[in-house]
């Protein structure tokens, strides 16, 4: 009986990792110059804000939950650091951590909203969007160059690796956020609530677990999440535009479902969800490589990907709703 | 006094009541804040005012809030109106086309089909795209919000490919009228919004359809038990979304004489859904309103017209829409109003015993 769950649990992210390197390999095959470890370490430079941001929609996936705000979050982040630092003429080292605090007030707003007030998710965070996204008009319509002197470094500044590769700061930022969500989902009483909340909400609170607290926290992390995805898009764009990161909350939820986390809930891991980014990420290479195909075909590419993986997930769980009927 | 209290349990109680209010609160602000919003002039045969424009611009959304309602009426959601609109105007506007040719020393419009047919060819890849997602929820039983995430993200792709990522203008004059005509006077397209309610609403009331959908989103294994044909009006609903999306794109294009593959839309499906809100529809599905879902675009849209014509920068009309949403959806929220009015009665407590006593 524990078997077929096992496998089911890890079924889709072994199916993720495994076309990953597939595409990666057949990038490999059609292109010179593609398979580098370069441009392995450019898919993390090019998409870590993308990475930190869908860990936190993981865990809100988790949860059975959505969040919609993200991508306004961010453009918020930027716009009202590039204003604090250009035009108020701030330090960076007081306003990042501002930016922080302001993301976990917004999560923890919309967590509010959502558990205590039984408001739907997708409304709050809804509205929490064209907030965030007005706000960033109400700052300025027009973009703001970041010119800060540690904002540029940040920017420019490459780490180098052996082989004579090299990452950005922002790598490290992606990195350190995936192994710290990788402990709390793994080995926390905080993610295992998580998961059980996702199973089965109500259960989760018959069996006394704290469903309220940790449904908030859940959400003021990904709050914390996206406005540290927004210094980074900061750090990589060095600029703030009411118009960033339009349809990035598509893009993380596209890559948490590629990466094995159902919108159902209860399943779901941050490898996966680092996978499901890199997926995007090599898709992006394979198309920039073959230097004809309009950008817009990314855009249909992941949609059939993420078609794909929803079809593969339903027909698993059939499979499995099945053997339980039969059993 | 009693009857009083009956009678203000019963008008609040009625599915309009939020809505409407809500659209009161707004017009009465503009009562007392806007000039003339209220004038409705007659110049060069067509009415004129503000408020005729509402109810031209929302004319989109309320086509989308109709199409909406049913599909979340069913349990479900279709967040993917936005890429449908886009590919709508797209596929109307490259079959049009419309070159500006010399025949025989005078202008002339040549199109590359005749209007009908490319108005027709929009519906129907419209409709197409709402089967597609219809058959994803009812027959392989993907969850909706990520069926028509997928043409959400697919979709805008898709649209820039018809129009080889350029924005296509067109010239042609006739498809104009669709989008800013006029016929007797009032907006042309109050008449396909009124069109496509009438004939919803019929079928909805004088066939079982409205009840089967209703039932479907009160318990959908209750209502296959009972003998409903579930998946197939589930594929329905979403079928007719589509349909309406593409009627909404054909407007928006037809009003801007272009069609922009990138910003057609652009989060016209946040507007649809919080429209059906704003309604009173729950979005779990069940009991629905059209008519709530109607009143909740012109709500939205006379949010936003206001704050144009209070002189507000337009940049705060999101903000502005934001709270809102969330005032509304606060007042909406059951639990919400419990705590409010449980701290409300507690100091009010002797009153409410006396009445009991009195009963």
């Amino acid at each position: 009986m524990k078997v077929p769950q096992l496998n089911y649990k890890y079924m889709n992210l072994t199916i993720t990792i495994a076309l990953f390197f597939s595409l990666f390999l057949a990038g490999a095959v059609w292109y010179k110059g593609f398979f580098s470890l370069q441009v392995f370490l450019n898919m993390f430079i090019d998409n870590a804000f993308l990475i930190v941001t869908s860990v936190g929609m993981t865990f809100v996936l988790i949860i059975g939950g959505i969040d919609i705000s993200i991508g306004a979050v961010i453009a918020l982040v930027c716009m009202f650091s590039a204003n604090l630092l250009e035009v108020r003429q701030w330090s960076p080292a007081l306003v990042i951590p501002l930016m922080l605090a302001i993301g976990c007030l917004f999560g923890l707003v919309q967590g509010v909203f959502i558990h205590y007030f039984k408001m739907q998710p997708f409304i709050v965070t809804l509205a929490g969007m064209f907030l965030a996204r007005g706000l960033c008009y109400v700052i300025s319509i027009d973009t703001v160059l970041i010119t800060d002197p540690f904002y540029q470094w940040m920017a420019t500044y490459r780490i180098p690796l052996p082989f004579h590769t090299f990452i950005s700061f922002s790598v490290v930022i992606a990195v350190v956020v995936l192994a710290l969500a990788f402990y709390i989902l793994g080995y926390t009483r905080f993610g295992r609530t998580a998961y059980a909340i996702g199973g089965n909400e109500q259960s989760a609170l018959l069996m006394g677990l704290p469903v309220g607290r940790t449904k908030v926290l859940v959400y003021t992390l990904n709050g914390c999440c996206s406005a540290l995805a927004g210094i980074v898009f900061s750090f990589y764009m060095l600029s703030g535009y009411g118009l960033h990161a339009v349809g990035l909350e598509m893009d993380a939820i596209a890559s948490v479902v590629i990466g094995g986390t159902p919108l159902t809930g209860g399943i779901g891991f941050v490898t996966g969800t680092l996978f499901g980014v890199l997926i995007q990420g090599v898709i992006q290479t394979l198309i920039m490589f073959q230097g004809t195909l309009s950008s817009w075909w990314t855009k249909i590419a992941i949609a059939f990907l993420l078609c794909v993986f929803i079809i593969l997930q339903r027909l698993i769980m059939a499979r499995k709703e099945g053997r339980k009927s039969i059993a | 006094m009693e009857i009083w209290i009956k009678l203000w349990r019963i008008v609040t109680n009625s599915r309009l009541f939020w809505p409407l209010a809500a659209l009161a609160v707004v017009l009465l602000f503009n009562f007392f804040y806007t000039k003339d919003f209220f004038v409705v002039e007659i110049k060069d045969g067509h009415f004129y005012g503000v408020l005729i424009d509402i109810v031209n611009r929302a004319a989109p959304l309320m086509l989308l809030a109709i199409g909406m309602t049913l599909v979340v009426a069913t349990k479900g959601i279709d967040i993917s109106v936005g890429s449908v609109i886009a590919i709508s105007g797209a596929v109307a506007a490259s079959l049009i086309g419309g070159n500006l040719e010399y025949v025989d020393g005078t202008q002339k419009l040549v199109t590359l089909v005749p209007m009908p047919v490319a108005i027709v060819a929009a519906l129907a890849v419209t409709t197409l795209l709402g089967m597609w997602n219809g058959l994803l929820v009812a027959r392989v039983g993907i969850q909706p919000i990520v069926a028509t995430l997928i043409l959400l993200v697919a979709g805008r792709g898709i649209a820039q490919l018809i129009t080889q990522g350029q924005i296509i203008t067109i010239y042609y004059t006739p498809f104009k009228f669709i989008g800013a005509g006029y016929l007797a006077g009032v907006p042309f397209t109050l008449f396909i919004v009124l069109l496509v309610f009438a004939v919803i609403l019929y079928l909805l009331n004088k066939t079982a359809l409205g009840l089967f959908i209703e039932a479907i989103g009160i318990n959908s294994v209750a209502s296959r038990f009972s003998g409903i044909h579930v998946s197939k009006y589930i594929f329905l609903a979403y079928a007719f979304s589509g349909f309406c999306a593409g009627v909404a794109g054909l407007i928006i294009c037809s009003n801007v004489s272009s069609a922009d593959g990138n910003n057609a839309g652009l989060f016209m499906e946040l507007d649809a859904i919080l429209a059906v809100a704003l309604g009173g529809n729950s979005l779990d599905g069940g009991k629905f309103s059209l008519l709530g879902s109607v009143i909740g675009a012109l709500v939205i849209q006379s949010i936003t017209t206001s704050i144009y014509a209070t002189g507000v920068p337009p940049e705060i009309t999101l903000v502005v829409k934001a709270i809102v949403v969330i005032c509304i959806c606060l007042m909406q929220s059951t639990s919400f109003r419990t705590i409010i009015f449980a701290r409300w009665g507690q100091k009010r407590g002797s009153v409410s015993e006396s009445t009991t006593v009195k009963l």
